[in-house]
């Protein structure tokens, strides 16, 4: 069992373990803890593909591990996104909570 | 094994000069101010409608794709970019669409004084940023490319929603954002997977290289399943009413209009550019069905709502059912293909431009009278003459009566469904005919109906010509000559080859 | 070494139950310690990887920048207002849930496993590479961003500005302008402005050189503009710094700085070199460091702005 097997299974098994917690948690912070596990994950399969890539004289294939660069710091800024987004909600409405329906009043003044 | 793969066809720079435009103009936006953004947008929409008017010159030109290889370095280790037809024809569409949406909101989010202020710089930018993505999507030729292109819609996307701070847009756009960013690390996992399994994702050549393996399934339906989250098909289509609904008329006019046809666009690319070499039938049908739910589900949905932006959002759910229906309807290269694929492609060009012309319809409707309540709305079809006349020809093309593009649409996806022996499909496009008819019946009765109505303001004429100029390019669009049906075949590959 | 497969299991055995308890626990704080601590172990995993750069990565804004947010994001919502009792999800939702997951997790790790026993690979493509378009650079990881898939890194870039964006947008109408609340707690902390005296200077200084090394080995602009954003964040939270005003002229053009020197100068390649986002041949790599030093700076501006959010209306402790 090579590390990369071994990798490849531990990303499995967190994809698996962040959409359970991203299913199951109703409090949106706990939800986008669930989501970046699923981002680690899904960045450990690209890291073992890189890793089996290993030719030419380098012990890596070198375009997956750049994908995963770009891929964590693009998942850090839909983090951010969200964050700002929870924490505006909050303190507009003193709940948080993704479901549409606990704002629907029949009022007049709609989006223009 | 890449033979005859240039670095560049003619013309091929255009492709790149059509990303940076708008990616300019955001850094220009955003470094000079909220002031200066509205006039930089608007500014640069000839220059971006003219490069994409340039490429599909260029394309239909030569009746061959054009290509481009960033740096001049070609895949597999560098990136390409590839315009054929369906590109060219949304890239139009999309300047269209935004140059129209652009205009339209020019006074709502117009620098108002010395100070900058928020709606002004972030509408602008945001704007700016959907026309760079889509570009990306639709000339896009890397699957990872495409990925960050897709982050880059919705994080353009999400905030539009909830641009104007009331709390029920806050938590549409929060939903939003959690089913994009589901749908865009499930993407991700495919594209993992396709690297591992070929080690390129470069489209012609995977096309050239996969085969019907396990692992060739598994990340074609994570990629699937991530863009039908995006495209809010049945049933992941919860977020969609809420955060299109409530969003300001331009911006929902965008995001129904283009931004939900950009994650529909690479589904195809997956499946007829990527895979055509694949039996996709059972796929192909299920995504049909799919549709098909969609199509009833958003339909009967409509039909319920109280309020008139909810009702045309739903109207979006049901409409983009359609859209999937050119997978069963396109498949292989039979010759009824031809008809599917064509049908697929009017189906979103008219529906792209009739429901943004509605949105900015009921954007002034909602501006003058001061609510969008459907049932208060008696008589207001004698005030506000020309918004109700650009919805009732938007509701033309969504029924998909004849002349318009949404008719010549259903016709064709009819024609391909008798043509290749699938009965089946003709009644969920029959059905939704008639839903769509149903509720617009339920529009425009009140708003015909004798009465009188109070308006808060008067509409503004040059909000209603915009919409009514998009309303009949949605109708134009049904006189589309064979020319057009032609074009749209350039650089589609039959099943059992790859791209040329 | 017979010890290394041990180890190998043994991290993985770990990082997977880190993670799990992240998952399962009831308390936020907890959750969010446990997911930086998860962090800093994946990072090890990425090691064993062979694949030094992306543990920088993980490490510094994986685990670090997005622990940092997280906990500040648990802190804000916890100040605004008590937390009304959650609604737990009911056991067969759970079963449901486990069961789908466990289903997912399953076929993944089958399609893992059925990956081609010779495995396709693009690293001879980038060695030949080294010799032309990467020509100079030792590290063939920032040869891909930098130069054969520029195109990605500056979308990226462009990326990071749109959600400094949407962040911003999220404020009050009448709070535009301001700065964002603050970072830290009020009132001098000697500890913590100890701290940040001595290891914002220090962690500056690492944070440049391991930019400035990651040409030619492990290293670059985004794990050494994230070390730079952490100092910074480090003095923010000890008030040695305050977060500036957004509209302040120098955080702006910081800010942007590094995808518009990107854009300049993969539109000048036309001209230079035949290509968008071609470099001249020979110049590669001093191009390629002078488009990194804006991106260092970009980076460093643009996390902890991400971090600390819209402005706020009034001064909040």
């Amino acid at each position: 069992m090579t590390p990369s097997t071994l990798a490849g299974l531990a990303g499995a098994a967190l994809v698996g373990l962040g959409l359970y917690g991203l299913v199951l948690h109703p409090h949106p912070l706990r939800k986008l803890l669930a989501f970046n596990l699923i981002g680690s994950g899904v960045f450990l399969v690209f890291g073992i593909v890189a890793r089996r890539g290993a030719a030419a004289g380098l012990s890596f294939d070198p375009v997956p591990q750049a994908m995963v660069i770009t891929g964590i710091v693009v998942a850090f800024a839909a983090s951010a996104l969200a964050v700002a987004l929870i924490l505006r909600l909050y303190s507009e409405s003193g709940r948080v909570t993704l479901d549409p329906d606990a704002w629907t009043r029949p009022g007049p003044e709609d989006a223009k | 094994m890449t033979a005859g793969i240039a670095t560049t066809t003619p013309g091929g720079f255009l492709l790149v000069l059509a990303v940076l435009l708008p990616v300019a103009g955001i850094i220009l936006s955003f470094a000079t101010g909220g002031r200066h953004a509205g006039q930089i947008t608007l500014g640069l929409t000839p220059f971006g409608s003219a490069v994409a008017c340039a490429i599909a010159f260029r394309v239909g030109q030569s009746g061959k794709p054009v290509f481009y290889a960033i740096g001049g370095l070609p895949p597999p280790l560098g990136i390409a970019l590839r315009a054929d037809g369906i590109s060219a024809v949304m890239l139009v569409a999309t300047a269209a669409i935004l140059t129209a949406a652009a205009f339209y909101a020019r006074e709502k989010f117009a620098a108002r004084d010395v100070r900058e202020s928020r709606s002004a710089l972030t509408f602008w930018i945001l704007l700016q940023a959907i026309w760079a993505a889509l570009t990306i999507i639709f000339v896009g030729s890397d699957l990872f490319n495409l990925y960050v292109a897709l982050e880059l819609l919705t994080f353009a996307a999400v905030p539009l929603v909830c641009i104007d701070g009331r709390p029920e847009t806050l938590a549409a756009a929060l939903r939003y954002l959690l089913f994009a960013l589901f749908g865009s690390i499930s993407y991700l996992l495919g594209v993992a997977l396709f690297y591992g399994a070929y080690g390129t994702l470069d489209i012609p050549l995977l096309a050239q290289r996969v085969q019907p393996t396990p692992v060739v399934w598994t990340a074609a339906a994570l990629i699937t399943g991530g863009l039908l989250a995006k495209t809010a098909l049945f049933p992941l289509h919860l977020w969609l009413p809420p955060a299109h609904a409530n969003a300001p008329a331009a911006a929902s006019a965008v995001l129904s209009g283009l931004v939900v046809k950009g994650s529909f666009f690479l589904t195809l690319r997956l499946w007829f550019y990527v895979l055509p070499a694949l039996p996709t039938g059972q796929v192909a049908a299920a995504l049909g069905g799919l549709g098909s739910a969609a199509v009833i589900v958003g339909g009967v949905l409509a039909l319920r709502q109280a309020r008139l932006k909810l009702l045309i959002a739903y109207s979006t759910v049901s409409q983009i059912g359609y859209l999937f229906l050119i997978f069963p309807l396109a498949a292989g290269a039979h010759a009824w293909s031809t008809i599917g694929w064509s049908a697929g492609l009017m189906q979103v060009l008219a529906h792209a431009f009739a429901k943004a012309a509605m949105f900015l319809s009921a954007g002034v409707l909602a501006e003058a009278v001061g609510h969008d309540q459907i049932a208060k709305l008696v008589g207001a079809a004698r005030v506000l003459p020309l918004t109700f006349l650009t919805i009732a020809l938007g509701g033309l093309s969504l029924m998909g009566l004849p002349p318009s593009g949404g008719f010549s649409a259903k016709w064709l996806m009819l024609q391909a469904s008798v043509a290749s022996g699938q009965w089946i499909w003709s009644l969920p496009i029959l059905t939704g005919g008639l839903l769509a008819a149903g509720y617009m019946y339920r529009i425009l009765t009140p708003a015909l109906s004798d009465g009188e109505i109070s308006m808060e303001s008067a509409p503004r004429r040059y909000q209603e010509t915009i919409a009514f100029v998009l309303v009949m390019i949605a109708l134009a669009l049904g006189f589309a000559p064979q020319a057009f049906f032609d074009f749209i075949e350039i650089g589609r590959p039959l099943a059992g080859e790859g791209p040329s | 070494m017979s010890l290394l497969p041990f180890l190998d299991i043994g991290l993985a055995f770990l990082v997977v139950t880190v993670a799990c308890s992240t998952i399962i626990t009831r308390d936020l704080f907890a959750a969010v310690v446990g997911y930086v601590a998860y962090g800093l172990l994946l990072a090890f995993v990425w090691i064993r990887l062979h694949a030094p750069d992306v543990a920088l990565t993980e490490a510094a804004v994986g685990g670090g920048v997005t622990g940092v947010l997280l906990i500040t994001a648990g802190k804000r919502l916890a100040a605004i207002k008590k937390a009304a009792p959650e609604a737990h999800p009911t056991t067969t939702l759970k079963l449901l849930t486990g069961a789908l997951a466990a289903l997912l997790a399953c076929a993944l790790a089958a399609a893992i496993l059925m990956l081609p026993d010779v495995p396709p690979s693009l690293a001879p493509e980038a060695a030949a590479a080294a010799s032309g378009p990467g020509a100079g650079l030792g590290n063939p990881i920032t040869a891909v961003l930098i130069s054969y898939r520029s195109f990605d890194t500056m979308l990226e870039k462009v990326v990071l500005i749109l959600a400094v964006v949407g962040v911003w947008s999220v404020g009050a109408d009448k709070a535009w302008g301001n700065p964002p609340a603050p970072l830290g707690r009020p009132g001098p902390y000697p500890a913590m402005v100890f701290l940040a005296q001595v290891l914002v200077p220090i962690g500056a200084l690492i944070g440049i050189h391991v930019f400035w090394v990651g040409a030619d080995a492990p290293g670059g602009a985004f794990q050494g503009g994230a070390l730079l954003a952490a100092m910074w964040m480090v003095a923010m939270m000890a008030r040695l710094g305050e977060p500036p005003r957004i509209d302040a002229r120098w955080l702006r053009l910081a800010l942007i700085a590094g995808p518009a020197v990107f854009l300049i100068i993969g539109l000048a390649g036309i001209s230079i070199a035949g290509s968008f986002f071609a470099y001249p041949p020979g110049f590669a790599k001093p191009i390629i460091l002078f488009i990194e030093t804006f991106m260092v700076l970009s980076i460093a501006v643009a996390l902890p702005m991400l971090v600390a959010g819209p402005p706020s209306e009034g001064n909040r402790p």
